[in-house]
């Protein structure tokens, strides 16, 4: 299967399953930027989006989709550990035109799966898990999302790392979304420079929209 | 001006391909800032030869920069500080009196060290090898004219066939991938007319041979071109990601 075997192949897997999490995260982010505008607005959409039969799909395609790009990119690594030698470098520098992010990416996807963990924690486990199985485990009704939105941004230590989260997935989303389309070979001379000025405003949306929720109540709007 | 600087090198010295390696330190004096990096270095040999000890090992061949011979990364950079020169139009005016210069052979599992800073880099070889050959009519010469490309593309194929094949795209990235060179070679002749014929099964074959060689995967940092001698652009290794991608489609 080239999809394994070849090189290329494996980058296409990572840029189609990267790609499509990028459109999950403009899709999350949207939904999200409504808790600040309006909270009974947000509330409507997490009781649409709950234990519905698209949700879950939607929810299983997008977990596969995870659970690929990161044994991917796993994989990926090893395979170009191995591909650099046992010896190092004793002096290496590096170029100024090279991005530090794209560098990175393992670290900064560990990062982003690590706070991960804590994020499905703190929202799926008490939502959309708590309305499948009928198990009380938040405080508030699964479909109240705002409640509990407002209640963990409440606290100032969730707000801080929820912003170092998002920071650090913003770099990885520098560096991701124009190398997507690059694996994907929608690049040239003309178009390199300009895919990758996208890239950093979609990035920059993205983050935008999330980042101003939790900096919305640590401003101690409510 | 001519001046003359006294400077330290740390090189690596391996006897051989299995030997364990490891650095070396000399002190070389009276260096004339304008002699080239190699000349330095032969000065250095000759200087070892007259001790009764073993000269270094390393690659050079045309020393102006379109062989593809020299290699050596110095003080962290392949082929040196400078943009887009090769080691053997590096010369000593570039470095401080005083400075210790750190010389070490190409890193990469693809291209191991024959001995000191040489490598081998039969790996490339292989890979133009795996490409095949390019269908030609054969009979009377035809006219020149008779093929018009645009400019455009005659320029990229130049470009991208402007790259010696001297490994230093390997060798300054992180992930000792050859996808450079490969998009290189792949580029020059997918660009053009006569290489349309054999282009997406050229294309295969090569990034497979790459693949089975031990190269690793490109994640576009882009330390290739940033270190390329030729600055060969990366905008070929999206050219080589599409005809790759194309040909497997197809398939």
């Amino acid at each position: 299967m080239w999809l394994i075997n070849s090189s290329i192949g494996r980058k296409l897997v990572m840029s189609i399953t990267g790609t499509f999490l990028v459109l999950f995260l403009l899709f999350h982010s949207i939904m999200n930027i409504v808790v600040i505008i309006s909270p009974s607005g947000y509330n409507k959409i997490c009781t649409f989006l709950g234990a519905n039969w698209y949700a879950i799909v939607g929810s299983g395609i997008l977990a596969g989709g995870f659970v690929i790009h990161i044994l991917y990119a796993l994989f990926l690594s090893y395979q170009n550990l191995i591909a650099r030698g046992k010896v190092d470098y004793a002096v290496s520098k590096n170029q100024k035109s090279v991005d530090w992010a794209s560098q990175n990416m393992l670290i900064l996807g560990t990062i982003v799966f690590g706070f991960l963990a804590l994020h499905l924690y703190n929202f799926w486990y008490k939502m959309q898990f708590a309305e499948l199985t009928g198990i009380h485990t938040g405080i508030f009704d699964p479909s109240k999302g705002a409640s509990f939105v407002a209640d963990l941004f409440s606290n100032w230590i969730y707000c801080s790392l929820y912003i170092v989260w998002l920071s650090a997935l913003w770099f990885h989303l520098t560096h991701g979304v124009w190398s997507a389309l690059q694996s994907l070979g929608l690049n040239n001379k003309t178009w390199l420079p300009r895919v990758k000025v996208i890239a950093n405003i979609i990035s920059t949306i993205v983050i935008l929209m999330f980042i101003s929720i939790p900096i919305y109540y640590l401003l101690g709007f409510k | 001006m001519e001046k003359s600087i006294n400077i330290t090198l740390k090189i690596w010295r391996q006897a051989g391909p299995k030997v364990k390696g490891e650095f070396e330190t000399y002190k070389l004096d009276n260096i004339s800032s304008d002699s080239s990096f190699l000349e330095m270095l032969d000065v250095l040999n000759e200087k070892l030869i007259k001790e009764r000890k073993e000269p270094i090992a390393f690659d050079h061949d045309c020393r102006e920069g379109i062989c593809g011979m020299c290699s050596l990364y110095i003080n962290g950079h392949p082929h040196g500080l400078d943009g887009e020169t090769t080691t053997c139009q590096l010369h000593m005016r570039r470095f401080k009196d005083g400075e210790t210069i750190t010389v070490e052979p190409w890193r990469s599992a693809a291209f191991p060290v024959i001995k000191d800073l040489m490598v081998d880099r039969g790996a490339f070889d292989k890979i133009i090898q795996a490409g095949g050959f390019v269908s030609v009519n054969t009979g009377g010469v035809p006219d020149g004219n008779a093929i018009p490309i645009p400019k455009i593309y005659a320029d990229e194929a130049m470009d991208a066939a402007s790259c010696i094949g001297c490994g230093a795209c390997v060798a300054a990235c992180k992930n000792g991938s050859a996808m450079l060179f490969v998009a290189a070679k792949v580029s020059q002749l997918a660009l053009l007319p006569q290489g349309k014929v054999e282009a997406s099964h050229r294309a295969k074959l090569m990034v497979a041979k790459m693949d089975e060689l031990g190269f690793g995967n490109c994640t576009n940092t882009g330390a290739c071109e940033a270190e390329c001698p030729k600055a060969v652009s990366i905008s070929h290794i999206a050219r080589l990601n599409r005809e790759f991608l194309s040909a497997k489609f197809k398939d």
